[in-house]
């Protein structure tokens, strides 16, 4: 029993890293439709500003709480950057961010190795973090890792964080305006092109805001972002574009999935099972779990 | 233009290679290492990048090191050894490219290098066609020999024999199998699960993740779940890294259920962090603090040139070995060339760190002393038992009963 309860939270833990890491997706490819290849690579940046301020600050928990607002900040700078640079001259031309965005995300893997060299690093779990507490005791235990836990609290926050922000601040109702219809949203005063700027801001943010939390899970490596970007399309796409209630479902459900797979059968396996659920509904819901055809954004 | 020029440039150096090597790669004939100036060329294949390389790039750096000794004090055969370092960037097919490239364009009178299984497979059959020398520094799996590969880390029954015997002797009697997802672990836990079935053990799950993967919590559940007495640990790369915290944080120790890992070593210890791993076992047949004056020397130089926080490990000890092994076969045979190099290999030996060390000509695998260790707090491995004896390498386990099923 405590096995399929202990199975089922890391189903969860392992929907909240998937979430973390398209929450900020959900924002810049949902939202404003740009397929940004490169938002892996704004997760590593978080991971990599975590690893600095580990080996500059003294103690594994104070930077690890100082990493994630700094984190946000670091890749949010390197978001908008992208955007003034290079996306904001692509917006009639959503498919050709892809091509772009993977060029940059190239760079920065380049950059990353050049920085920090070519093999992985790790960080140091808070000694917080590296324990469990135990939710069930007697023989057969079922414990809860701190870590785990820590994770889904970021992601609950995040969403929670993201999901306001876009429903009651002045600036969620002007994304929301923006992305509806653009022309209209110009003509009645908003500057969409800082409006663009804001939200691709906070969607990359938000990535390396994944990118910390990733640090307690794994190495930090120069491609630790291509190994994540994949899922976090996935998230996006099966969940529907633009709508940050598909992403958070899809992300929980393709965790305890992927995670009950893995349990009866083998990691490698439950990969190609998972993969195949996926084609398949999306052969029988092509738009992904919530319509585009809605008014509601979030 | 520029672009024109660089590819008219790169298609001039191209058929210029053609001319002296026959570029094409067709061919079986040899090439003849290139040893007309004062030096002889060396290559060595190590992951410099991916998630082998915090792995391989200490075991370029001990290869560089035993050259930089070698020419120091003058070289082989009156020849300086010019080393040729390439990426093999933990991609296997890139391995191949890459070995192509040194035996072909460099030229070089041997090669050193590889680390996972998958990599030295994708190589194999590159040395043997062009009729180049690969000496592998790594333990793996057993069960293959190369004519033109010298194996001088350890083969099955100088490790995970003696590592199967010493949980045995504990009374360890249910054991978990994690693994990466290729050749190394799916063999070795073939061999492992002979070895239990003859020697009374339980096998109670088997594991494998993508090499690389870093989501361990499932097998960490599953593990915990098995209730076994210990695990054993094929695991390559930093893969690692994820496993030990997913460990920990499961509420699994070294006490409660010890893992045996015979992929980690000092350095990898170091980069995982000693408070996921302390109390851990490994498997190998050397570590930074085996006793002994070639060790010493080896460790302080090693220090002396990298940094005094650099940890030495097995296959950095087997990789500094195997080119003093090489430099040892092409005195004997006076020549640089492979095929007169590997006929006088037999007998040859060195004391290196781990101990006195003597090549088995009829394997191309060395005799080697296995050890067990715990990891300690302050990141070092420390002995626990060893065989007392260099063992002689049995690749194909001929001497076990139980290993008469596999190949």
């Amino acid at each position: 029993m405590t096995v399929i309860l202990g199975q089922m939270f890391t189903g969860v833990s392992i929907g909240a890293v998937l979430l973390l890491i398209a929450l900020g997706l959900s924002l810049t490819f949902g939202q404003m439709n740009v397929i940004n290849m490169a938002h892996g690579e704004f997760i590593m940046a978080g991971a990599y500003t975590t690893y600095v301020l580990q080996k500059s600050l003294s103690g594994a928990g104070i930077s690890l709480i100082v990493a994630l607002p700094v984190a946000f900040l670091v890749s949010g700078a390197l978001g908008a950057l992208l955007e003034w640079l290079l996306i904001r001259r692509l917006y009639l031309r959503p498919l050709d961010t892809l091509l772009v965005t993977w060029g940059v995300s190239l760079m920065l893997q380049q950059l990353a190795r050049d920085m920090f060299g070519a093999p992985n690093v790790q960080t140091r779990a808070p000694d917080l973090l590296t324990g469990n507490i135990t939710v069930i005791g007697g023989d057969d235990p079922l414990t809860f890792a701190n870590s785990r836990l820590f994770i889904l609290g970021l992601a609950i926050a995040a969403v929670v964080a993201l999901s306001l922000t876009l429903r009651l601040t002045p600036l969620g109702r002007r994304i929301r305006a923006v992305v509806q219809n653009r022309d209209l949203a110009e003509v009645s005063g908003i500057s969409t092109s800082r409006v663009d700027r804001t939200a691709f801001f906070i969607g990359s943010g938000l990535a390396g805001v994944a990118g910390v939390a990733l640090t307690l899970v794994g190495p930090i490596g120069p491609t630790m972002g291509t190994n994540v970007i994949i899922d976090a399309f996935l998230v996006i796409v099966v969940g529907g574009i633009g709508q940050l209630k598909g992403s958070v479902i899809v992300a929980f459900v393709l965790g305890v999935l992927q995670s009950v797979l893995e349990y009866s059968t083998t990691v490698s396996v439950a990969k190609v099972l998972v993969l195949v659920a996926i084609v398949a509904f999306l052969q029988w819901r092509p738009q992904g779990l919530y319509t585009l055809r809605t008014r509601s954004l979030v | 233009m520029a672009a024109g020029a660089a590819a008219l440039a790169a298609l001039v150096a191209l058929s210029a290679c053609g001319a002296k090597t026959d570029a094409g790669g067709t061919s079986d004939k040899a090439v003849q290492a290139d040893t007309s100036g004062d030096t002889v060329k060396v290559g060595l294949l190590n992951s410099l990048s991916g998630t082998m390389a915090i792995s391989e790039v200490t075991v370029r750096d001990s290869l560089k090191l035993a050259i930089d000794e070698i020419n120091a004090s003058g070289g082989v055969l009156g020849k300086k050894i010019e080393p040729i370092s390439e990426d093999g960037a933990s991609d296997w097919p890139t391995f191949a490219e890459k070995a192509q490239k040194l035996i072909r364009e460099d030229r070089v009178a041997a090669t050193f290098g590889c680390w996972t299984s998958a990599s030295r497979k994708a190589v194999k059959p590159v040395f043997e066609k062009n009729k180049s020398l690969l000496f592998y520094p790594v333990q793996y799996e057993g069960l293959e020999e190369s004519p033109y590969i010298f194996y001088t880390g350890a083969t099955t029954n100088q490790q995970i024999v003696p590592a199967l015997d010493y949980l045995k002797s504990e009374g360890k009697k249910k054991i978990y199998l994690v693994g990466s997802d290729y050749v190394f672990p799916r063999t070795a836990n073939k061999e492992i699960k002979a070895y239990a079935k003859a020697n009374g053990m339980t096998v109670l799950g088997e594991d494998y993740a993508p090499l690389g993967s870093t989501e361990f919590s499932t097998i960490a559940n599953k593990v915990k779940a098995s209730k076994a007495d210990a695990v054993f640990n094929t695991l390559n790369g930093d893969s690692n890294v994820a496993f030990f915290k997913e460990y920990k944080s499961a509420g699994l120790t070294a006490t409660s259920m010890p893992v045996v890992s015979v992929s980690i070593a000092e350095e990898e210890v170091k980069s995982i962090g000693s408070q996921y791993l302390a109390g851990q076992l490994t498997a190998w047949n050397y570590y930074q603090t085996t006793a002994g004056a070639a060790n010493t020397k080896f460790v302080k130089a090693y220090k002396a040139k990298y940094g005094q926080d650099k940890p030495t490990s097995d296959p950095m000890e087997a990789a500094y070995t195997s080119v003093y092994l090489w430099k040892a076969m092409v005195e004997k045979a006076k020549s640089f060339d492979p095929e007169k190099v590997r006929a006088a290999s037999d007998g040859i030996t060195f004391d290196a760190p781990e101990g006195k060390v003597t090549v088995d000509g009829a394997s191309q695998h060395i005799y080697k002393t296995a050890r067990i260790g715990r990891i300690g707090t302050d990141g070092l491995i420390k002995q626990v038992w060893d065989s007392g004896k260099p063992i002689k390498p049995d690749p194909y386990l001929k001497g076990y009963d139980w290993a008469s099923g596999l190949s």
